[in-house]
């Protein structure tokens, strides 16, 4: 299913781009001139934030961080699942059918909760790109904020669950 | 040479960590390298569309409209349609990243850029089924709620604590990219 959205981007995107080119031609053909430019911006950047992600799951293997999760209990286990979606570059569409898995396996729901949360909105490891196009400020202050509200998140679900 | 050692200070050693680690592991080194290869492939795939349609974007759509809508004075519909457009979109964080640094260029209030970003990669409607059908109706409905109210707690939070000189520096940055 993320790859079904990709191919709708993928879709619209011709779709401008075919819009745009019957519209006026040399504008497209800038536009696609400054797409290349600002893509070379930030490439360094992106492979570099690739080779520590390969870093890190060669080091770290899946079951390891499954173990971590499902049987750190308490405090410790949940600030423990939450640095470990912090760090992660997993795409939700797997995370979500490894955290269920997990939950029927006696994991804590505030564990996976955070686990999820912090998975999606905090990048520790993106945080240069992020540095780049927010400023550092800006995208210190919004991962911080963005871990810290993830527990709150994660006790609102484990008051409604139970 | 000295330049280029200090803007891709990052680069530089995650690649001396990479060799180091291929010397003395190896197997960790190499198995590290065909992870990287392949989430190299995905990235790319993910990344097209997305600079294609951000170089569309600076040129087709003048800054005057961009600040009309999501601007300095779009209030509160500038909040929701950054709401709306974030909440549509099921894309990761890194990908979001550029979207976000061309709405700043063309003069997005920082906090609707936030309301953006953090919503797109919190709440994602595109995937909410999914959701429910892998962690359940409760907890998918809690998780949308709460995080309703986390995302503006966010992007309003920053926007208050940033100074105008900040936001001038982000501006002057974004514009060199």
């Amino acid at each position: 299913m993320d790859l079904f959205f990709t191919y709708y981007i993928y879709v619209v995107t011709v779709g401008f781009l075919v819009l745009s080119f019957v519209k006026d031609r040399k504008k497209t053909i800038l536009a696609l001139i400054k797409s290349w430019k600002m893509f070379l911006t930030v490439l360094p950047q992106f492979i570099a934030i690739l080779l520590l992600v390969g870093l890190l799951l060669a080091a770290v293997m899946p079951e390891t961080i499954q173990n971590i999760i499902g049987a750190g209990s308490g405090v410790f286990g949940i600030v423990i699942s939450s640095l470990v979606g912090a760090f992660s570059l997993v795409p939700v569409l797997i995370a979500f059918p490894i955290a269920s898995e997990l939950l029927k396996n006696g994991a804590g729901i505030m564990q996976m909760t955070v686990f999820i949360s912090t998975l999606t909105t905090v990048g520790f490891v993106t945080l240069p790109l992020e540095v780049k196009y927010l400023g550092k400020k800006t995208a210190v202050l919004r991962n911080v904020l963005a871990l810290v509200f993830s527990f709150v998140v994660a006790y609102a679900v484990k008051v409604v669950m139970s | 040479m000295k330049a280029i050692v200090k803007t891709q200070k990052f680069l530089i050693i995650v690649i001396i960590i990479n060799i180091a680690v291929l010397i003395h592991y190896p197997q960790i080194g190499k198995q590290s390298l065909i992870f990287t290869s392949k989430n190299l492939i995905n990235f790319l795939f993910m990344l097209t569309p997305i600079f294609v349609c951000i170089g569309l974007l600076d040129i087709w759509i003048e800054k005057e409209v961009m600040i009309k809508i999501m601007g300095d004075k779009s209030g509160i519909r500038g909040v929701l349609i950054s709401f709306m457009l974030g909440t549509l979109t099921a894309v990761p964080l890194y990908a979001l990243l550029p979207v976000a640094g061309i709405l700043l260029k063309k003069e997005s209030k920082i906090s609707n850029v936030l309301i953006f970003i953090c919503s797109s990669s919190s709440i994602r409607i595109p995937l909410l089924l999914f959701e429910v059908s892998s962690m359940g109706w409760k907890f998918t409905v809690t998780r949308f709620i709460v995080n309703v109210f986390v995302v503006i707690a966010i992007a309003f939070t920053i926007e208050k604590i940033l100074t105008k000189e900040d936001k001038k520096k982000i501006l002057y940055n974004v514009n060199a990219l």
